[in-house]
């Protein structure tokens, strides 16, 4: 059970404080949205950011490497692109280690979080469609033995926008 | 600038829409980011056998069609030093949620705001909200702020707070498609 009493994830290990230079900065505030569909597109952030674009290449290497961004790339929507849902369970205390274990086995879900509720599970399940979504929650049922909830997203708000890091 | 970002329509309904095996393919190939290369749109078509402009045009369709949100950097909050994460989850006036979802998802502290479905008996809640604060002291001055932002058309509401992450990949298309 100690793993998972941490408040540390295990994807972000480390918690000293990260130094990020200023292009780094103006590239994590200003293109998460609008990468430029160009055939050279590091080199067009380059020459909007007054930088090379070497540097460009070298400062998202180095964000991923430092794991303050994920990727570069496309956002995608399940919702339209498939199929998804946020989903949670009671998983009983003494369990949660093995149940969590047991839902993050599943290559289709892709964030699972502890959270301090009754409902103490969450994690996003997404399927090539419906009837696989659907199959993929039964299945988790069976081999837990707990009721999955189903939170499907009736809409977003403003959720194209990103999230603007506040860097003071 | 030449961007392309998704502009969902306000009406907007979630339905599925379609793709082709490339699309499919294209984006398997690019949930983990596109290549970090001079060319990366290059790169993906010769994967793929097919031109960079087939590539790039594929992306615009999938941004006008909403298939894409954006196409960016995505931050790692915690990394960024926000290590204080929750969700907020409401349970607001349905006649009202529609305004008042939009104006909770553009706080600047909000990073996903969603209308999802109650349960009766079991989840009272529908509006969900994603917020991030560097401690909990600053959770607290987001709660206030958005408690009053809701008003009298707040009912109910709660706080779970992320104890731990289990589990974070990109969002991931399994396999087979």
């Amino acid at each position: 059970m100690s793993a998972l009493t941490s408040p540390t994830s295990t994807h972000t290990p480390s918690t000293n404080t990260i130094e990020l230079s200023g292009l780094e900065k103006a590239i994590l505030s200003d293109y998460q949205k609008g990468f430029p569909l160009t055939p050279r597109p590091f080199y067009t952030l380059a020459s909007q950011l007054g930088c090379t674009e070497a540097e460009v290449l070298a400062c998202l290497q180095r964000l991923q490497q430092l794991g303050v961004i994920t990727r570069i790339g496309p956002v995608f929507n399940h919702r339209r692109a498939g199929a998804s849902t946020l989903a949670a369970l009671r998983a009983p205390v003494g369990q949660l280690q093995d149940i969590a274990e047991l839902i993050n086995a599943y290559d289709e879900v892709n964030h699972n979080y502890l959270r301090e509720h009754d409902l103490n599970l969450w994690f996003v399940v997404t399927a090539p469609d419906a009837d696989h979504l659907d199959a993929v929650i039964r299945n988790m049922e069976t081999a837990t033995g707990l009721k999955v909830r189903r939170f499907p997203m009736v809409r977003p708000y403003h959720i194209d926008l990103g999230f603007r890091p506040d860097f003071d | 600038m030449l961007a392309f970002t998704s502009m969902p329509d306000p009406g907007q309904t979630e339905t599925p829409v379609t793709l082709a095996q490339l699309d499919r393919q294209l984006i398997l190939l690019t949930q983990d980011g596109l290549p970090l290369v001079p060319r990366p749109f290059d790169a993906l078509a010769t994967t793929l056998g097919v031109s960079a402009d087939e590539v790039k045009a594929r992306f615009e369709r999938m941004l006008a069609n909403g298939c894409i949100r954006r196409i960016g950097a995505a931050p790692n909050h915690y990394r960024l030093g926000y290590r204080a994460n929750a969700m907020t989850v409401w349970d607001v006036d349905d006649a009202r949620v529609m305004e008042l979802g939009e104006r909770i998802g553009a706080l600047p502290y909000v990073s996903h705001c969603y209308l999802r479905p109650r349960i009766p008996s079991q989840w009272p809640y529908n509006l969900f909200a994603m917020i991030h604060g560097k401690n909990r002291a600053d959770l607290d001055g987001y709660l206030t702020e958005m408690t009053a932002l809701l008003g009298n058309a707040r009912r109910a509401s709660d706080l779970l707070l992320s104890t731990r992450i289990l589990k974070k990949t990109g969002m991931r298309f399994s396999g087979g498609q």
